[in-house]
C-alpha cells in the first residue's frame, strides 16, 4: 500500500498504480482520453493533467500527467488547482478546435465520452474562428460506421485494434492535426474484435452500424443484463431495446469473463432476435399433411392441455442454446428417463467428457481473465478465433506474460515504453490444429496435423511431464521434439493453462489436455484448464443429463412416447436427415423455437419460444459459471419462454403438480432436483429483491415518449407490464442506481454519461465488480483428481481413395442464431471443401474447381478452397455454413471426385 | 586559436579520405582507446572534459553514458545512435562537419559505441543532405576495409558494426526517441522517458543518443585529454563550438570558434555585422526552438549556462538574425507553421495548440486580429511548457512565440490596430 495525499488528505492506494487509476479509484472525478484501463497510460491527450507538490511546504508545484506519474508513497497531488484546472480546459478547447459539434446528428450523442469530459472540464465558449480540418470517411464494412471529422486523436482504437487485439488493417496515418486513424483504403475491417472499437473510441467516429439502422439514444432504450448466445464461453451483454425490437449490444463488464471487450459474433449476432423469421405466433396443423396456420395463444395453450391431460408417453429433446430452466422443465415433463440431450451423438459425448474431466479435476476449469494471465499455454484442436473468439483474445494478453515478469525498471502501466521493451518477445503459445488459425500470429509453434496426431501430441506431452501417463513411444516427423519442447515450456510456467474442447469433434483430443494437465498437476502444478464447448449452455445440458438422440427414436419406435416435445432446437443441424425423419414419425411433434427453421416447418405445432432477450433464465460457460441473464423487452403477444409453454404441458400431463408461477420457483425445485445445479440460485438476487423499496429500471431516467410511443395504438397510456421473474421493472419508475452487480442494466453515473461510466461500479477501475464479478461457478474439481486416460489414437492413416473430414469454423457463419443476422452473414464465406495443394493436385483440381464430396449424409457439390499444410488426407468442410448444416460430421470419411466440364454448372 | 573540429576541412577541397585522415592522426584516438584504455576510463575522460551535448539541450555527454548499464550481466545488444537529422531551422553544422571530414564522425561515433560497450551504431542522417550520405557511405566502407570497424576494431577484441540509417524526413525524426521509432520502422513519435533511452532505447535495448558534433569531439578529447579540453573554451563549458548566422548579415556562415564566444563577437566580426540599410531587431540563438534575444543581450557569451541566464537557450549555437525590414509576426507565424507541420499529432497541445497559435496568428498577418488574440496566444506560449507536453516539440515552438510576444508586443498591437501588416506593401 501507498499513501497518497489529494488535496492535502491523505489516502491509502494499491501500490504499483497511476495517480489517474488510483485516483479514479478513489471517486475522484479526472478527465482523460487516451487512458483505458485495460490498455494504460500512454500520455497522449494531456488530459488527466494535475498538479504535483514536492512537499506540503511546496505551493508552486507543477504540472503532471495523473497517468504517466507513478502512485508511490508520499505523493502529494491536487487535483482542483487553478493552474491544473485551466490546462485541462485548455487541453479540451485544442481538441474541440476541429470537431464539428454535430452532436445533435452523432450516434454517440447523449453517451460521448468527450461531451462528458467537456462538461466536466469546464471548457463551455468557443473562442476559435478559423476553419476545421477535415476528412474523407471510409466503408469499414457491416459492422462499424466511421466519422473521422469527429476525432481528436487520442489513439485508442489502433491501440486497441493493433496492440491489445492484434490486428494488422487500421493504422494512424499522417500527422500533426490531421492524423487520419482508418484503413489503407475502405474496405472490411479484418480483426474478429472490430466492434469494440464502437466502445473504445471516446467520441462519435467509430460507432456502431447495426445501432444506426434502427437508431435510439441511450436514454432510450431499455436494457437489462444479459449474456451472450453465440458461443459457449459466456460474455456478459447489456443488450438495449425500443419499440419491441432489439438495438444494439453493448458490453457488460464482467472482470472475471469478457473483461471490457466482445467479439463481432457476439455484438451483432442480435439480430437474430429481430428477423423476420421469427416465429411470433402458435403454428398448428389440423392434420399431418395440412399446412399450419396461426393460432392464438389461448387455442394453443387449450390444445396443449388436450394433448397432454390425453396420457401418453412424452419424449423431450433439450438444448444446449437454451438455459437450464427450459431444459429443466422439459425433464420435468418427459421425465429423466426419456429426457434427451438434443446433441449429436459427438457433442453428447464430447460434453460429458469435458464435464467428467472438469469435475474430476485436479486441474481447475479456468475463466477468461485467469487465460489471459497464464504464461504459458497449449492449445490442443481448437480454432478459438472462430470457436471462442474472446478467448483469442485473453491469449493474446498471454504471450505477454512471461516477457513482463522479466521486464525490470518499466511500470507495467506505462504501455508504450513497455511495448517498447518488450518488443516482439512473446511467451510459450503452442498451438496443435489441423488447419492455419489467426492465434498463429503470435503463437510459438503453430503444429498442424490430424486430429488423432494431435492426440497424440497431447498424449506424448503428457507423458513427458510424467513417465506414469501413457503416450506414445515416438510420434515420427518433428513432433517428438516439439513434444518435449511444450513440455519444457509447461514446467517452466508459473501458470499454465491447457486448452481444448469439443470443435474437432475428438474426444482423444480432449482426453490428451485432460492427461497434460493431470501431468502437470502431478508435478505440483496448478494448470488451468479450458475446454470450450461449441453452445452458449453445452456444459449446462451436461449438467442436466439425458440421452442420446437414438434413445429418443427407440422410445417413438417402440411407442414409448407418442409425443415429443423440441425445445429450441433444429435437429436438421444435429444429426443426419434420416434419422430425424424417424423422430418426426411420432404422432404429435411438438416444436418450440424462436425461428423458422427446418424442425418447425415439420412440426404438428410450433410455439414461439421467446429469445434471450425476451426470457430469463441461466446459462452455464464452458468455464461452468452459472449466469443469469434478464428480459430486456417482453415477449411479444404470441411469443412465450420456452419454460412457461412447458409448464402448461407439465400441468396438464400432472408432471408437474402446482405451477412454478416464477422463474425463482423452478431453479428451487431444479436445485432440489439436480444437485449439480443446487448453486444456480445464487447467480444472481431474485425475484423478491428490491433496493430502497424499489424494483431496478430497466428504463432510464430520461426515457422519452412514455406516454407517447404508442399513442398510435391507443392515448392512453398502458401500464408497464409487470415482471414476475426479476427484480426489474419494465418502466422508469424504480431504483436508477448502481444495483447489485448481476442486475447492472447499464452503466450510468452522474457526469458520467457513457461506457466510462463502468469506473464507478467497480471498487478499483479495471478490477471487479463492486460486490464481487457476477456468476456462480457450479463446476470445482474434486481435490483426489482423476486418472490418466490410457487410449491414445493410432496414427492417422489414410484409407486409400479417401479423405478424412475435419470441421472447419467461421466466426461469422457456423453458429446457428446469428446465421440469422444480415451483417453477420453478410461477412460468412460460401460453403466450400479445403484440401492440401498436393491432395488438391492428385485429384486434379485447382482452388475453385468443383468437387463432389461423397459422406455418409449425402453428397455435396463444393469448390475448393488449397489450405496450405493441411494434413494430408484430410478435407476441411465449414461448420454450418449456407448447404452444409447438419452435413459435417467429424471423423467421417469422404470420397472425393473432381466434377467434369459439364457438370460445373450444376451446383 | 586552435580549431579541432575543422582542421581537416578546407573550403572547396574534397574532404580527406581515409588515408588522408589517418595521416592527419585520424583514428589514433580510437586505436589507444580499444586497445589500451577501459570503457569507463573513456567515460571519464569526457566527464572531466565537460564535454556538453551539441544537440541543443547540453545535457553533460560522459554523465550521459554513465547510465547505461555495464558489465557482462548488462543486456544487449548495445547502440549508439548518432543524430545527424539537423532539421533544426536555421542550423547547418553538422553538415559541415559531415560534408568536410565523414571520417571525424565515424571515429567519434564509435568512441563513444566504445565506451559503451555498444555493438551497433547507426548514423541518423536527414534526408536532404545526399553528399553527406555519400560521403558517409564511402567512408563507412572504407573504415570498415582498413578495420576501424567491424570484428576486431583495430587489432583489438572489440567489434562495432555501423549503418548509416537516412531518415524519411521529418522534424520529428530527430527527437531523441522519435529517432529510435524511426530507426525501428515506426512513427516516428516520441517515447515516454523514463524510461531512458540508455536502459531502454532501440529494440528495448540500451541505447546512447549523440550528437554530430558532441562525438566529432571525441578524438580530439582522447588524444589531446580532457584539460587541453577545457582550456579550448572562454567558459566552463569544455571545447569549441561550431557557430552559425544566417538572416541579413553581411557574411552568413558557419565558424569554429572557443566556447562561449560573446554573440557581439560573432555577428559583427564573424558575421560581418548587419548588411547595408539593415538594423539588428532580434537574435533566435541556437534554431527556432530558441527565445528571441535583442540587441540588449549582445554581450551574453554563447554557452548553454550564459544564455539561458539571458533567457533563451544556446541550442545549436547557430543564430537567426531578424532585421528591421523584416515582420517580426510574419517570422513568427513562420516559424509557428513549421512547428505546427512538423508536429508527429502524437499530444494534444502540440497538434492542438499549435494549430490554434498558427490561426490566430495567421488572422493577426492577415489583418483580422483582434487584441484579445495577443492574450490567447499569450497563454498559449504559457501552456505549451516542459512537462505539460509529451515531447519537447511544443515548447520548443512556445519559445519563439512567447518571447516574439514579450519583444515584439507594439508590432503585434500595430498589426491589430491597422487591420494589416504594416511591413507588407
Amino acid at each position: 500500500m501507498a499513501l497518497i495525499y489529494v488535496e492535502n488528505k491523505a489516502y491509502k492506494v494499491e501500490d504499483g498504480q497511476n495517480l489517474l487509476a488510483a485516483c479514479l479509484s478513489l471517486g475522484f472525478d479526472i478527465p482523460y482520453f487516451c487512458w483505458h484501463p485495460a490498455m494504460h497510460s500512454v500520455g497522449a491527450c494531456r488530459q488527466c493533467a494535475v498538479k504535483q507538490f514536492k512537499d506540503k511546504h511546496d505551493a508552486r508545484g507543477k504540472i503532471v500527467m495523473s497517468c504517466m506519474t507513478a502512485a508511490v508513497d508520499g505523493v502529494r497531488i491536487s487535483i482542483k488547482d487553478p493552474e491544473a484546472h485551466a490546462f485541462r480546459a485548455a487541453v479540451i478547447e485544442w481538441l474541440m478546435l476541429n470537431h464539428p459539434h454535430d452532436c445533435p446528428v452523432c450516434d454517440e450523442g447523449g453517451e460521448c465520452h468527450l461531451q462528458d469530459m467537456t462538461v466536466m472540464t469546464g471548457h463551455t465558449r468557443r473562442r476559435y474562428r478559423s476553419n476545421k480540418r477535415t476528412f474523407r470517411n471510409q466503408d469499414l464494412g457491416p459492422f462499424v460506421s466511421h466519422e473521422m471529422n469527429r476525432c481528436i486523436q487520442c489513439y485508442r482504437c489502433v491501440r486497441f485494434y493493433r496492440d491489445y487485439a492484434g490486428g494488422r488493417d487500421l493504422e494512424s496515418f499522417s500527422l500533426r492535426n490531421q492524423v487520419y486513424f482508418g484503413r489503407h483504403e475502405s474496405g472490411i475491417l479484418e480483426s474478429e474484435f472490430s466492434g469494440n472499437l464502437v466502445e473504445i473510441c471516446p467520441t462519435g467516429v467509430f460507432t456502431d452500424k447495426s445501432l444506426k439502422q434502427h437508431y435510439a439514444r441511450k436514454w432510450d432504450l431499455m436494457t437489462a443484463p444479459s449474456v451472450c448466445v453465440h458461443c459457449g464461453l459466456g460474455c456478459n451483454t447489456i443488450p438495449g431495446e425500443r419499440y419491441g425490437t432489439l438495438r444494439r449490444i453493448r458490453n457488460r463488464y464482467n472482470g472475471e469473463v469478457n473483461g471490457y471487450f466482445l467479439c463481432d459474433r457476439g455484438r451483432y449476432g442480435y439480430l437474430f432476435v429481430n428477423s423476420p423469421d421469427r416465429l411470433r405466433q402458435p403454428l398448428q396443423r389440423r392434420s399431418r399433411n395440412a399446412a399450419p396456420e396461426p393460432v392464438s395463444v389461448e387455442a394453443a395453450l387449450a390444445k396443449v392441455e388436450k394433448i397432454f391431460s390425453g396420457g401418453g408417453g412424452v419424449v423431450g429433446i433439450g438444448s444446449p442454446r437454451a438455459p437450464l430452466e427450459a431444459n429443466y422443465a422439459l425433464r420435468r415433463l418427459s421425465g429423466p428417463d426419456r429426457f434427451i440431450a438434443g446433441q449429436s451423438d459427438v457433442d453428447l459425448a464430447l460434453s460429458r467428457v469435458a464435464r467428467q474431466i472438469l469435475s474430476e479435476g485436479p486441474a481447475r476449469s479456468c475463466s477468461i481473465s485467469e487465460a489471459a494471465d497464464a504464461d504459458a499455454v497449449f492449445v490442443l484442436g481448437e480454432d478459438l478465433s472462430n470457436f471462442a473468439p474472446r478467448l483469442s483474445l485473453a491469449l493474446m494478453q498471454s504471450v505477454r506474460r512471461q516477457p513482463l515478469e522479466g521486464l525490470e525498471g518499466i511500470p507495467l502501466w506505462q504501455d508504450a515504453a513497455v511495448r517498447i521493451a518488450l518488443q516482439d518477445q512473446r511467451g510459450p503459445l503452442y498451438l496443435a490444429m489441423p488447419a492455419p488459425t489467426r492465434l498463429d500470429a503470435v503463437a510459438t509453434v503453430a503444429y498442424q496435423d490430424s486430429p488423432s496426431g494431435i492426440a497424440r501430441l497431447g498424449f506424448a506431452v503428457a507423458n513427458r511431464l510424467d513417465r506414469n501417463a501413457p503416450g506414445p513411444e515416438t510420434l515420427g516427423r518433428d513432433a517428438d521434439s516439439l513434444a518435449a519442447e511444450i513440455a519444457a515450456a509447461l514446467v517452466g510456467a508459473k501458470r499454465p493453462l491447457v486448452i481444448s474442447g469439443a470443435g474437432l469433434g475428438s474426444e482423444a483430443v480432449m482426453q490428451a489436455a485432460a492427461n497434460v494437465a493431470r501431468a502437470l498437476a502431478g508435478r505440483g502444478q496448478a494448470p488451468g484448464l479450458c475446454l470450450t464447448l461449441p453452445e452458449a449452455n453445452s456444459l449446462g445440458a451436461a449438467l442436466i443429463g439425458g440421452g442420446g438422440l437414438s434413445r429418443a427414436v427407440k422410445a417413438v419406435e417402440t411407442g414409448e412416447a407418442a409425443t415429443i416435445v423440441i425445445l429450441e432446437n433444429d435437429l436438421y443441424r444435429r444429426a443426419e436427415p434420416l434419422l430425424v425423419e424417424r423422430l418426426l414419425a411420432a404422432p404429435r411433434v411438438i416444436v418450440l423455437d424462436h425461428l423458422l427453421n427446418p424442425a418447425v416447418e415439420r412440426a404438428d405445432m410450433a410455439l414461439p419460444a421467446a429469445t434471450f432477450a425476451e426470457s430469463d433464465g441461466t446459462l452455464v460457460s464452458s468455464e461452468g459459471r452459472a449466469q443469469r441473464f434478464f428480459k430486456v423487452m417482453p415477449p411479444g403477444e404470441g411469443v412465450r419462454e420456452s419454460w412457461r409453454w412447458i409448464e402448461a404441458m407439465a400441468l396438464a400431463a400432472g408432471a408437474l403438480e402446482s405451477p412454478w408461477g416464477t422463474i425463482d420457483n423452478l431453479i428451487r425445485d431444479m436445485a432440489a432436483d439436480i444437485p449439480a445445479l443446487a448453486p444456480v440460485g445464487e447467480a444472481a438476487p431474485g425475484e423478491g429483491f428490491r433496493l430502497h423499496g424499489q424494483k431496478i429500471a430497466r428504463q432510464p431516467r430520461g426515457y422519452s415518449g412514455r406516454t407517447a410511443m404508442n399513442a398510435s395504438v391507443n392515448v392512453r397510456e398502458p401500464r408497464p407490464p409487470g415482471d414476475p421473474d426479476s427484480p426489474l421493472a419494465f418502466s422508469m419508475e424504480g431504483f436508477q442506481g448502481r444495483p447489485p452487480a448481476p442486475l447492472i442494466q447499464r452503466y450510468w453515473s452522474p457526469g458520467w454519461n457513457s461506457v466510462q461510466a463502468l469506473n464507478k461500479f467497480q471498487d478499483e477501475v479495471g478490477g471487479p465488480l463492486k460486490g464481487g464479478d457476477p456468476g456462480k461457478r457450479l463446476i470445482n474439481p474434486a481435490a483426489s483428481g482423476g486418472s490418466y486416460s490410457v487410449q491414445f489414437p493410432e496414427p492417422f492413416v489414410r484409407p486409400e481413395g479417401e479423405w478424412l473430414i475435419v470441421p472447419l469454423y467461421h466466426i461469422f457463419g457456423s453458429e446457428e442464431l446469428s446465421a440469422f443476422s444480415p451483417p453477420v452473414m453478410e461477412l460468412a464465406p460460401a460453403a466450400y471443401v479445403a484440401l492440401a495443394p498436393d491432395d488438391a493436385a492428385g485429384l486434379g483440381a485447382r482452388a475453385g474447381s468443383l468437387v463432389e464430396v461423397a459422406l455418409p449424409g449425402g453428397t455435396l457439390r463444393l469448390p475448393v478452397r488449397l489450405i496450405d499444410s493441411l494434413p494430408e488426407g484430410t478435407a476441411g468442410l465449414p461448420v454450418y455454413l449456407p448447404g452444409l448444416e447438419g452435413i459435417v460430421s467429424p471423423g467421417e470419411f469422404a470420397r472425393i471426385r473432381v466434377m467434369k466440364q459439364g457438370q460445373q454448372g450444376l451446383t | 586559436m586552435e580549431t579541432p573540429l575543422t582542421a581537416n576541412i578546407k573550403p572547396g577541397r574534397r574532404p580527406p579520405d581515409i588515408k588522408a585522415y589517418r595521416k592527419a592522426g585520424g583514428y589514433r584516438a580510437l586505436r589507444e582507446a580499444v586497445l589500451k584504455m577501459r570503457p569507463e576510463e573513456v567515460t571519464q575522460t569526457v566527464k572531466d572534459a565537460n564535454l556538453k551535448g551539441r544537440g541543443g539541450a547540453g545535457f553533460d555527454a560522459g554523465l550521459k553514458w554513465s547510465f547505461v548499464p555495464m558489465g557482462e550481466e548488462a543486456s544487449g545488444p548495445k547502440y549508439v545512435a548518432i543524430n545527424a537529422d539537423e532539421m533544426e531551422p536555421g542550423t547547418f553544422k553538422d553538415r559541415l562537419l559531415m560534408e568536410g571530414d565523414p571520417h571525424q564522425l565515424i571515429e567519434g561515433a564509435a568512441l563513444a559505441a566504445y565506451a559503451i560497450q555498444a555493438d551497433v551504431a547507426y548514423i541518423f542522417l536527414r534526408r536532404e543532405y545526399h553528399l553527406s550520405a555519400r560521403l558517409l557511405r564511402r567512408a563507412i566502407a572504407e573504415a570498415y576495409d582498413s578495420g576501424c570497424l567491424g570484428q576486431g576494431i583495430l587489432g583489438s577484441e572489440y567489434s562495432l558494426d555501423m549503418h548509416l540509417h537516412i531518415s524519411a524526413g521529418r522534424y520529428m525524426s530527430g527527437e531523441e526517441t522519435g529517432m529510435l521509432n524511426a530507426i525501428e520502422g515506426r512513427r516516428a513519435n516520441p517515447r515516454a522517458k523514463p524510461p531512458y533511452p540508455q536502459v531502454s532505447g532501440l529494440w528495448g535495448n540500451p541505447t546512447v543518443v549523440n550528437n554530430v558534433e558532441t562525438v566529432c569531439n571525441l578524438p580530439h578529447i582522447v588524444n589531446n585529454g580532457a584539460d587541453w579540453f577545457r582550456n579550448l573554451s572562454l567558459t566552463a563549458e569544455g571545447g569549441t563550438k561550431i557557430y552559425g548566422a544566417s538572416g541579413r548579415v553581411r557574411r552568413p556562415g558557419t565558424w569554429e570558434l572557443p566556447m562561449g564566444t560573446p554573440l557581439r563577437e560573432l555577428v559583427e566580426e564573424h558575421a560581418g555585422g548587419m548588411q547595408q540599410g539593415y538594423r539588428l531587431r532580434g537574435i533566435i540563438p541556437g534554431g527556432a526552438s530558441t527565445e528571441f534575444l535583442t540587441p540588449a543581450h549582445l554581450d551574453v557569451k554563447m554557452d548553454f549556462v550564459s544564455v539561458e541566464a539571458a533567457g533563451s537557450r544556446l541550442g545549436t549555437g547557430t543564430i537567426i538574425v531578424l532585421d528591421d525590414h523584416s515582420c517580426p509576426v510574419g517570422m513568427t507565424l513562420n516559424l509557428e507553421q513549421f512547428f505546427l507541420r512538423e508536429s508527429c499529432g502524437w499530444c494534444t497541445p502540440c497538434w492542438g495548440g499549435l494549430q490554434y497559435a498558427v490561426e490566430l496568428l495567421t488572422g493577426i498577418e492577415a489583418g483580422a486580429g483582434r487584441m484579445e488574440d495577443l492574450d490567447t496566444l499569450d497563454s498559449l506560449a504559457a501552456m505549451l511548457a516542459p512537462g505539460h507536453t509529451f515531447c519537447a516539440l511544443a515548447p520548443g515552438a512556445a519559445e519563439p512565440l512567447g518571447s516574439a510576444l514579450r519583444y515584439f508586443r507594439e508590432d503585434f498591437e500595430r498589426h491589430i490596430r491597422q487591420q494589416r501588416c504594416p511591413w507588407s506593401s
